[in-house]
């Protein structure tokens, strides 16, 4: 420590030099967290959902709906608790730039089954009695400025008109993963304009023993085998990362791109610190002739680019942590959740510390085995 | 007068180390750069060749997909009866109503994961209508007959895909009777089959689209009004290749601004490489500077010199970068294309335009990290330099 003013007064001595390398690690660090944290939020949303919800979709396909009247079936299976449906309506807001997702749920079933979901009691009450109402999710007020009790219309796309419902209720997930962006209105309603057609999504089953998902999927999915539409049951989990794998290839883009960053910026610190240690080839043999031992000299190299280091690091990490934090970011509503993991920093952090190392590690150890005499020729 | 470039190479030289890891940085920044647009450009070009400027594609009214469109016979018939679908070399109309569906294909190396296939079923005019679509293997699907003919790029991507094998989705077994390609289009990621076969397995007596070849290519509008006037359905068309395109908008735009937002950021710590390499080269070289200002050279040629210096090892880290993008080129990659909802193939696009923009990003990040430092050169104090 006693050495510290000595690595405090080399840094100091190009103070651009310096603050540009600190602000190049930042730079690296700051994307790394960045481009780690899409893959973790992916990870997460394709790892989220409650081990005690199962869901039936039609096993032809996501795009084709199951007939209404299995609810009574499916309530009557062994196991299930609970049984509520939604429908995707693909709606499309004012130019439908901003996209959000819509569905037609059962309102009293869908609130049961969704903890997560969660509205003031008054709201709840609102929305569940008025049949145009609307829940909305508390990122949808933002962005579009919507208050309680205002009516709000979109164009449906698969289910042709213009729909207007009021907003009723506001809904706050009280998990990370779940979309805090989606409009839900009535099954009811839908049912009742696309002329009773009776159709459904999707449903979602409360189980009484996770560890019977399996069982009781593949009684559900017997059950309807030789019907018109034929189920497929799954965890929710499942459903879920059904979705995130669609993205396709994003872990090894990112991962790549990433590992491109680090190592650019590697070179950039490597470069800045060997410069530093070739100006000063007279100075380390001053140092080492007047008693300094090559240890200490090694140990002043590796402290000054491990200050570099870690401040980007700080920087970098601390910056992304907070900026995406403060802006309540969530990649236009396709990475819900969008937060960096503590693991992000720590992994953010071990990179640092892998980039002190290498850049410091050449013109430290060039310092420690200088040959005192040959380098005092170049002091002047 | 000018410094000879002789000069500049031969100090570049004398600094290998230095020039080398500055070089290497720019390179790595201009590789991301290229890679991440050959992926933007490679999934613009997939979407944007599937559409004909010479098609229609009708679909019901305010459907933003085939997939969330309907249209019922009726509409398919007027439609084929309209006098601005060309006319095929077998004196039938141009026009294939299609059925659209999604079905899920369980992953070869996942098997608990799906990925959405488009299953597309057309008439047998289709293949006159997408006059870009060619049998490669086997013969066409006949009609009246459960066979199917998958596109190029899905071909092997899943189980049971070669000719002569059976795949099974729908609840039916199907013979895959040929594979196609489609000019790298987005049809080569799809399952075609014949249109009254797929009706009754999946939506019903329900078209989802009709696609058709216009007699005159360039009577779109005209084609498009009388369409859409006809009180008999409610339909909207579009020109196939417009239709396209816009699919390929979002994503497009994410990968650009994804692509510029990391490629800034990296290129921000590129140059500030560049101008601690320069500003040392500037700083070791005060005497030689000084001594070129005394003979005489303008202090606005040192500058150029000391410019042109950065310039080279920017150029060299640039084309490193090309080399390093370049066996992306025509790697095959997939993502869902949000817009149907399906998953499609595509191949990584390494233009030579994308090469050249590539070169003159790097030159940029080497004038703006070389300027700097340059003018400190030229404005060198020359009596004080002369001393050290």
């Amino acid at each position: 420590m006693k050495y510290f003013p000595l690595v405090w007064a080399n840094l100091r001595r190009h103070k651009l030099r310096t603050i540009l390398t600190i602000l190049s690690v930042t730079a690296a660090l700051f994307l790394f967290a960045s481009l780690r944290t899409v893959v973790t939020t992916l990870g997460a949303a394709s790892k989220f959902g409650s081990a005690r919800r199962i869901v039936v979709t039609n096993s032809t396909g996501i795009v084709f709906p199951l007939p209404m009247a299995y609810a009574n079936q499916l309530r009557t299976i062994p196991g299930v608790q609970g049984v509520t449906w939604a429908n995707w309506f693909g709606g499309r807001y004012g130019d439908g730039k901003r996209f959000f997702a819509n569905f037609a749920v059962d309102g009293p079933s869908y609130l049961e089954l969704y903890p997560e979901v969660t509205v003031p009691a008054d709201q709840r009450q609102a929305w569940l009695q008025d049949r145009t109402g609307a829940l909305v999710g508390v990122r949808l007020l933002d962005v579009f400025g919507w208050r309680v009790g205002q009516n709000v219309t979109l164009q449906g796309t698969i289910f042709p008109g213009d729909w207007t419902f009021t907003i009723r209720g506001v809904y706050t997930p009280t998990s990370a993963q779940f979309q805090d962006d989606a409009l839900l209105f009535h099954h009811e309603l839908f049912d009742e304009r696309i002329g009773r057609a009776g159709i459904v999504g999707w449903y979602v089953l409360s189980i009484d023993d996770p560890n019977r998902a399996a069982q009781i999927g593949k009684t559900i999915d017997d059950r309807f085998r030789n019907s018109s539409s034929p189920t497929k049951t799954g965890t929710e989990q499942a459903f879920n990362a059904s979705f995130a794998t669609m993205w396709g290839n994003v872990r090894l883009l990112m991962g790549t791109i990433g590992l491109a960053v680090v190592f650019a910026i590697l070179l950039v610190t490597a470069n800045a610190m060997m410069m530093s240690a070739r100006e000063r080839i007279g100075e380390v043999a001053v140092l080492k002739t007047i008693g300094f031992s090559d240890r200490a000299l090694f140990g002043l190299i590796i402290a000054e680019a491990g200050v570099i280091a870690l401040t980007g690091a700080i920087l970098g990490l601390g910056g992304a942590k907070v900026l995406y934090r403060a802006t309540n970011f969530n990649g236009l509503g396709f990475l819900p959740g969008f937060n960096v993991t503590a693991s992000t920093l720590l992994l953010g952090a071990s990179v640092a510390i892998v980039l002190m190392l290498a850049s410091g590690l050449v013109p430290a150890l060039r310092a420690a085995r200088l040959p005192v005499v040959q380098a005092l020729r170049h002091v002047e | 007068m000018n410094i000879p470039i002789l000069y500049n190479v031969r100090s570049v030289m004398q600094r290998r180390t230095s020039t080398a890891l500055t070089a290497l940085g720019i390179a790595l920044v201009v590789a991301v750069f290229i890679g991440m647009l050959a992926l933007a450009n490679g999934f613009r070009a997939a979407l944007t060749k599937t559409g004909s400027n010479g098609n229609v594609l009708v679909l019901r009214r305010g459907a933003d997909s085939e997939l969330s469109s309907g249209l019922p016979r009726e509409a398919a018939s007027i439609i084929a009866a309209s006098p601005h679908v060309a006319i095929g070399p077998d004196g039938r109309p141009a026009v294939s109503p299609e059925v659209y569906v999604v079905i899920p294909l369980p992953r070869p190396w996942d098997t608990s994961s799906v990925a959405n296939v488009v299953a597309r079923g057309v008439s047998d005019q289709a293949w006159t209508v997408r006059n870009n679509v060619q049998v490669v293997e086997g013969h066409r699907p006949e009609s009246g007959r459960a066979e199917i003919c998958i596109g190029k790029k899905i071909a092997g991507r899943f189980a049971n895909t070669e000719v002569g094998q059976t795949l099974r989705f729908a609840g039916r077994d199907w013979t895959v009777a040929c594979h196609f390609s489609a000019g790298g289009s987005a049809f080569e990621s799809e399952i075609w089959g014949e249109n009254e076969q797929f009706m009754p397995v999946f939506r019903g007596e329900v078209f989802q689209s009709v696609t058709f070849r216009l007699r005159d290519p360039a009577a779109f509008d005209e084609a498009k009004r009388s369409l859409e006037a006809d009180k008999q359905m409610t339909v909207d068309a579009h020109r196939e290749s417009d239709f396209y395109s816009q699919q390929s908008a979002l994503l497009d735009f994410i990968l650009r601004l994804l692509a510029g937002v990391i490629t800034s950021i990296m290129a921000v710590g590129a140059v500030f490489g560049a101008v601690n390499t320069m500003y040392a080269a500037v700083a070791s070289r005060g005497p030689e500077i000084a001594v070129l200002l005394t003979l005489g050279f303008r202090p606005r040629s040192v500058l150029a010199s000391f410019l042109f210096e950065s310039v080279i090892i920017a150029a060299v880290g640039g084309m490193v970068g090309c080399l390093l993008a370049l066996p992306i080129n025509g790697l095959v990659t997939s993502t869902t294309n949000w817009a149907s909802f399906s998953e499609i193939a595509f191949s990584f696009r390494v233009t030579p335009v994308l090469l050249l923009s590539g070169m003159i990003f790097a030159v940029m990040m080497g004038v703006i990290g070389g300027f700097f430092p340059a003018r400190r050169a030229a404005k060198l104090p020359v009596i004080q330099a002369l001393r050290t």
